[in-house]
């Protein structure tokens, strides 16, 4: 099955993808993705991951059609 | 319940007076509680020229009009608005504008507060400042 995978902000520009579709098999947990996208490069410990546009764990399962996104912690608002 | 999520600067005190809260007939809440945020020309030492907030479009809607749908349970509110910007800002320009309506002011200031905290732990935006010779993206919020 077929997600399409989203980075933003400063791991977009840090791993140049800004999205990308990926072929994967059945069970497939969302932080796997991060893996199979870029090899070798370790999961940041805080990053967030979003499956349809809701926060979800690293180990949510994907299914076909999901759009999942992984960013770096959140800073909107005044600081 | 309004969100909007503007490209362009915006005068928060002209938005709140066209704004037309939920039930608004006179009388129907006795408390507004405002917040606006604004951006600063230092951070961290240093001296800021500009900033680019980037916004991830549609899941930033969708949790902002999740955290007022949370502060409508837990308080009894009139009206919830959040207007948040993105894109280039200078400094002094209006990041933010929280505004609560509510019967009493205990609902409009506590549910004001809790919005914006939910905002800055976890609605998806990012900034990236422009130093005057580098950019660097906001590693994390400041706690209060």
């Amino acid at each position: 099955m077929r997600v399409h995978v989203r980075f933003f902000a400063g791991l977009r520009e840090r791993l140049g993808i800004a999205g990308r579709e990926i072929e994967v098999p059945a069970g497939t947990p969302v932080a796997q993705l991060w893996s199979l996208l870029v090899p070798g490069e370790p999961l940041p410990e805080n990053v967030l991951m979003a499956c349809n546009m809701e926060y979800v764990e690293p180990g949510r399962i994907v299914e076909d059609g999901d759009e999942i996104a992984f960013f770096p912690p959140v800073t909107g608002g005044c600081r | 319940m309004t969100v909007r999520i503007l490209d362009t600067a915006f005068d928060p005190w002209s938005v709140l007076g066209q704004y037309r809260p939920a039930s608004a007939a006179d009388g129907q809440f006795g408390a507004t509680a405002v917040f606006v945020g604004s951006m600063r020309d230092f951070n961290e030492g240093d001296a800021v020229a500009s900033m680019f907030l980037e916004h991830y479009p549609g899941m930033t809607e969708n949790y902002l009009q999740k955290i007022i749908d949370e502060a409508m349970r837990r308080w009894t509110l009139t009206d919830c608005l959040i207007v948040h910007r993105v894109g280039e800002l200078s400094p002094g320009q209006p990041i933010v504008l929280v505004a609560v309506w509510s019967a009493h002011r205990k609902a409009a200031f506590d549910a004001s507060r809790y919005l914006m905290e939910e905002l800055k732990s976890k609605a998806p935006f990012w900034k990236k400042e422009q130093l005057e010779n580098s950019s660097r993206w906001v590693e994390h919020n400041t706690s209060g």
